[in-house]
């Protein structure tokens, strides 16, 4: 098959990925996305006679369109479009989820500091504010106090680009110290790892550390359903667990990422991650050929 | 080997670099973008973006 790898910088992850294709034997075409124009009926010829295209797009802006335009041309490409855009946007992966039924944080959005003001005080404190899109941890504020959330919410409608002023606000869960990734392909764990700090952020990038997590079967059927909530494709599903004996479920589902690092539970994981998702891409590649075939 | 755009120095590229692969001069700590691995090209990386991520 010819596997298209639509990147912009290749990490670990994409080098794991673009052996395990190779290895295979698999004709492998590296699309550097920056090279790319996109015109709105003629594919660029990199993509042309691919099979399938994977997007590992390390900007989500580049990732949304991209995969959009692939989509608009019939060539096949993971994640879906759809699926990028919602895990793309914190807002847009909240509503999934509560709309899916998938416990997830409580959340609350609003467009002014006055209005966001009243979201963190009905919380309390500590809550949590974040940037509708972004990743690795980055520009999350937990917030302690009245005056800290005076200052944040200050600095994020004065400094910050026009997303900034969507404040994103959510309740503080008191998670144990780590938090659970899951990898999975349309809801089926590849594998799973909890990420553990003295941090209140616990994101591998982070530097969290890393360990193999055996899921039960409440969190497998949490992430198919949260796979399902966004679209599904390949996807890391983060939850968290929860403390409450009262409570409907003993994990929440804080996140879901459509361009997922696998590097670090490869490093922990039995069994071997980049294989695993390449079966899936190899599957996937097989559908949408089939699909092609039975089009009139 | 290439040099570094940033400090001149000499920077090997292992056996299965990739383009497109960021590695570390040895000599400055710069974050260097392999362009090209035939012959070695090399250019200082894009700084960190605001969307970048998972």
């Amino acid at each position: 098959m010819e596997i298209g790898v639509l990147y912009s910088r290749i990490r670990h992850d994409e080098k794991l990925l673009l052996g395990e294709l190779r290895e295979r034997g698999h004709e492998v075409v590296k699309i550097d996305v920056r090279d790319q124009r996109f015109d709105l009926t003629e594919p660029p010829a990199a993509v042309v006679d691919c099979d399938l295209v994977v997007d590992r797009c390390l900007a989500t802006s580049r990732s949304r369109y991209a995969t959009r335009f692939l989509a608009a041309y019939g060539i096949p490409v993971v994640n879906d479009p759809d699926t990028a855009a919602v895990c793309a946007d914190k807002a847009e992966c909240s509503l999934a989820l509560a709309g899916a039924g998938v416990p997830t944080p409580r959340t609350e959005v609003a467009f002014t500091k006055e209005s966001a003001m009243a979201s963190i005080e009905r919380f309390g404190y500590p809550c949590v504010v974040k940037p509708v899109i972004g990743s690795w941890g980055r520009l999350l504020a937990k917030i302690d106090s009245r005056s800290a959330a005076e200052a944040i919410l200050e600095h994020k409608s004065t400094l910050g680009h026009y997303e900034h002023k969507v404040f994103y606000v959510q309740e503080f869960v008191a998670k144990p110290g780590r938090d659970i990734r899951v990898v999975a392909t349309d809801g089926e764990p590849i594998g799973a790892m909890v990420r553990s700090s003295d941090h209140w952020l616990t994101n591998a990038a982070k530097g969290a550390d890393t360990a193999k997590f055996d899921l039960d079967s409440e969190a497998r059927d949490l992430v198919a359903r949260a796979s399902d909530a966004v679209g599904g494709g390949l996807l890391g599903v983060d939850l968290m667990e929860t403390d409450d004996p009262d409570a409907e479920y003993s994990y929440t589902v804080h996140e879901v990422n459509h361009t997922v690092e696998f590097k670090a539970l490869d490093g922990v994981a039995d069994g071997d991650v980049p294989a695993q998702v390449v079966d899936w891409l190899e599957s996937k590649a097989k559908t949408a050929d089939g699909a092609a075939v039975a089009a009139p | 080997m290439a040099n570094c755009p940033e400090c001149g120095g000499e920077v090997s590229l292992h056996d299965d670099a990739e383009v497109g692969e960021i590695i570390d001069c040895g000599t400055c700590g710069a974050e260097l973008e392999v362009i090209d691995i035939d012959p070695p090209v090399l250019e200082t990386a894009p700084e960190l973006e605001e969307d970048w991520g998972e």
